[in-house]
């Protein structure tokens, strides 16, 4: 839009940020050049480890010193160099010239002041204005970021915020001084994608208003496909391809970035798979409260209570994979955890081969534990740091009667059924990446030889081109070993890819369910389309796809 | 191999090391240097360190502090460690139960341990030693006594934060006996801290059983360090080698364990294998 200006806003002229000695390369970024001017929003993208933030962080002179520091090139903030600038100009730099608001508000508010403290303290840093004007313009911006009923929210603590509204009051605490250049690193990622939709179009609007020039750091194409004016994909600490977002998101000249969108999940639901009359599992009515607080005795305070699975009703057919989709606290995990037993639901039935399972205790469930196994989320928390590979897959035939050499052939087979080396068999969890670790606990959920696989949320914590390969490998031993999986994900675009048919949950209860193509094409809750309509980049299609 | 490799990678650890098993060593060969009796009057009293045969001088009874400190070590190390085994196994039981299974368990087994732990610990020991009759047995259970809230409450906090990670709950699914997850997959990812609060604890005792023997509660048929400080404490400037001596054998003991206990703990956790 804007990037034939004269003098640009920020102008990053080849600049190389070193890492310390041992890392797994010199430097985080290298030969990094880009420019970014007024009113424009520059969209960094890159996976993990891409070094994206860093270059964010190295304009704000927030970079981990001394063992990160930039080694050579120039930031040029409106023709002032910043590597070189004093702390004290910095100072007045941040927050005033430059902001920048974070990806998890929880852990960037202090939890002991009030939101119109915090912004006070941003004001009065940098401004000499009373008390009175301070609190106006307070109440000003809490407004302006749209946040119900101001002179309320300038004494709450940011517990008492949802965290949509905690980002807003982020947002307004660093749009305070009216900065040239807003930097935002990742700040929808932690958020519900009905929230992330809002605050997009906050950022977009405020940008707008204030002529502001946004350096929006993200993961998510669909994201960049909703906000971006020009695009710079990142890998490996250097900048591939630079350029305007219908350039880049539509005719990608570099092969990573041509890889990268070619691994996005369409939106548009995959062809659909006949389907078998042969029920797997069936749930009825399935109830599960959460309470707290309450004390001793019916002292303190009154307990709260969280209806977490409310009366759900979902059937899994032989050989589908039946997605749970819904937002944070919609229950959906709640529902996966009754299901495999790890939690007791306190009514309703959940029916398998003819079998209740809900009111089995420990060992009558013993012999259908290895039928229902469950993949989990988090591939860095989910195996025992203390033991090897091999171990935490053979435990399970172990735990079942199999011999030691018989479970641990099992989990030999097991490796190579989900693409690993031979070695990995005696090799500790943390020398794997999160995409290996991830094979590793389906590996370890295979090896009882299970008939129903839940999937939690299996590749939400992956980069999106290893979130592919898990997925396609997914597909695979589904239909390879004849399985039934029941998939839950808070993403529509691979619930799109992934499920054959759908349920959505909202606070507990199952609002809707569908064959996947019949619940995209016409939904009929009205809280299903609100979850259809903000998926960032829905209307972008790329044409790999 | 692979361990001792990892171990000697911290300096000070390997320092720890040798010094432990030098005291190891003097408290093995105690009976081979010193035959006699450490409590008998080998001769001229309050000679000083190097004078009328005496190593490390004499007090005022006329007993050798050398052999007191030798066969003192043993005395040292034998209560250090057996306390230390009895605390630590109840601390890990009490602890893991609580830490495990939560709800009135825990409450139960917590309100006891703060029982304890409200009466001041070497108070408590005296008191303990002083009901008990004044022995080996008596000072062991006392140390034990009070060391072992300690570790109840560390191991409770380590079972209650790994009780709901993902690779428990994994355990459960496949159908592991709690037993099993408790023995085999929560302990072994606790092991370092335990392992750390143990060596301190070790220390610890050793110090309460110094304290004990200094005010005259230890074993009255075995020579100690902290006897030994005690015997010459009235004599402290006209024979300052009767305390010192001993002091100091203590104070690197102590240091030695501590030291030995964080290189344990850097060379057993896998994720600070890779630590430069």
């Amino acid at each position: 839009m804007s990037s034939e200006m004269p003098t640009p806003l920020l102008d990053i002229r080849d600049l190389h940020v070193s890492l310390p000695r041992g890392a797994e390369r010199p430097y985080a970024v290298e030969k990094v050049d880009y420019t970014l001017g007024n009113n424009e929003i520059l969209c960094l993208v890159g996976e993990s480890g891409s070094g994206k933030s860093i270059t964010a962080r190295a304009v704000m002179g927030l970079l981990p010193a001394p063992h990160v520091a930039v080694a050579s090139g120039q930031i040029l903030f409106n023709g002032e160099d910043l590597t070189t600038a004093e702390p004290r100009r910095m100072r007045e730099i941040r927050g005033g010239e430059i902001s920048m608001i974070f990806q998890e508000p929880m852990t960037a508010l202090n939890p002991v002041m009030t939101i119109g403290k915090q912004i006070d303290e941003v004001i009065r840093f940098h401004a000499k204005l009373s008390r009175r004007q301070r609190r106006d313009r307070a109440l000003e911006l809490i407004d302006s970021v749209h946040l119900p009923d101001p002179s309320r929210i300038i004494k709450a603590y940011p517990h008492e915020l949802s965290g949509g509204q905690r980002q807003r009051a982020m947002i307004a605490m660093a749009l305070a001084m009216e900065p040239k250049i807003l930097i935002a690193d990742e700040p929808t990622t932690a958020l519900d994608v009905t929230t992330q939709a809002q605050i997009l179009k906050l950022i977009k609007e405020l940008q707008r208003d204030h002529d502001t020039g946004v350096l929006f750091i993200t993961h998510d194409f669909g994201v960049v496909a909703d906000i971006a004016d020009r695009v710079a994909v990142m890998q490996q600490g250097e900048i591939v391809e630079i350029g305007s977002a219908d350039d880049v998101l539509n005719r990608p000249t570099h092969a990573y970035t041509q890889r990268l969108i070619k691994a996005v999940p369409s939106l548009k639901p995959r062809a659909a798979r006949p389907l078998s009359s042969e029920l797997e599992l069936d749930v009825r009515g399935l109830s599960k409260t959460y309470r707290s607080g309450g004390g001793w005795f019916g002292l303190g305070g009154a307990a709260k209570v969280v209806r977490a699975a409310d009366e759900v009703d979902v059937v899994l057919h032989h050989g589908e994979t039946l997605g749970i989709v819904g937002e944070s606290g919609s229950g959906k995990s709640t529902l996966a955890r009754c299901i495999v037993r790890l939690i007791d639901a306190e009514q309703g039935e959940i029916i398998y081969k003819g079998t209740d399972l809900r009111p089995l205790n420990r060992a009558q469930m013993r012999p259908y534990r290895s039928k229902i196994q469950m993949v989990f989320q988090d591939p860095f928390a989910s195996l025992n740091p203390r033991s090897k590979v091999g171990r935490i897959i053979a435990d399970g035939p172990m735990v079942l009667g199999a011999s030691s050499e018989d479970a641990e052939k099992r989990a030999r087979e097991m490796l190579d059924l989900v693409g690993l080396d031979e070695q990995a068999f005696n090799r500790y969890p943390h020398e794997f990446s999160g995409g290996q670790r991830q094979r590793i606990g389906i590996a370890r959920a295979l090896a009882l030889e299970p008939e129903i696989l839940v999937a939690d949320e299996p590749v939400s914590a992956l980069d999106v081109s290893i979130q592919a390969q898990v997925l396609q490998l997914l597909a695979d031993i589904r239909d390879r070993l004849q399985l039934s999986m029941i998939f839950i994900t808070h993403d529509l675009r691979v619930a799109a890819q992934v499920c054959d048919r759908i349920s959505v949950m909202r606070l507990g209860k199952v609002v809707e369910q569908g064959p996947t193509a019949d619940l995209f094409a016409n939904a009929s809750h009205p809280y299903t389309r609100e979850l259809i309509n903000a998926v960032p980049g829905k209307d972008w299609i790329p044409d790999s796809n | 191999m692979a361990f001792l490799k990892l171990y000697c990678r911290n300096r000070s650890a390997v320092l720890g090391l040798i010094i432990l098993i030098a005291v190891l060593v003097l408290a093995a060969t105690a009976s081979i240097f010193f035959p006699d009796d450490p409590f008998r009057l080998a001769g001229k009293p309050m000679s000083p360190p190097g004078e009328n045969g005496y190593l490390l001088g004499s007090d005022t009874l006329g007993r050798d502090v050398a052999a007191g400190i030798a066969h003192g070590a043993r005395t040292s190390l034998l209560i250090g460690g057996l306390a230390t085994t009895v605390a630590v196994l109840l601390g890990v039981v009490l602890g893991g139960f609580a830490g495990y299974f939560g709800g009135w368990i825990d409450d139960l087994l917590m309100r006891v341990t703060e029982m304890f732990q409200t009466i001041p610990s070497f108070i408590f020991a005296i008191l303990i030693v002083a009901i008990m009759k004044p022995s080996i047995n008596s000072i062991v259970i006392a140390i034990a006594v009070v060391s072992w809230p300690a570790v109840a409450r560390l191991v409770r906090g380590e079972f209650m934060s790994m009780r709901n990670r993902e690779f428990v709950q994994a355990c459960h699914i496949v159908g592991m006996s709690d037993w099993r997850i408790m023995l085999r997959e929560i302990l072994p990812n606790c092991l370092s801290p335990i392992i750390v609060a143990g060596s301190l604890m070790v220390a610890t005792a050793i110090l309460i059983e110094s304290g004990l023997s200094f005010l005259g509660l230890g074993d009255p048929n075995i020579i100690s360090w902290g006897f030994q400080i005690g015997a010459g404490r009235t004599v402290l400037r006209s024979a300052w080698w009767v305390c010192t001596f001993p002091g100091v054998a203590i104070l690197l003991t102590v240091l030695a364990i501590n030291l030995v206990g964080e290189g344990l703990n850097d060379a057993l956790n896998p994720r600070l294998r890779n630590r430069t």
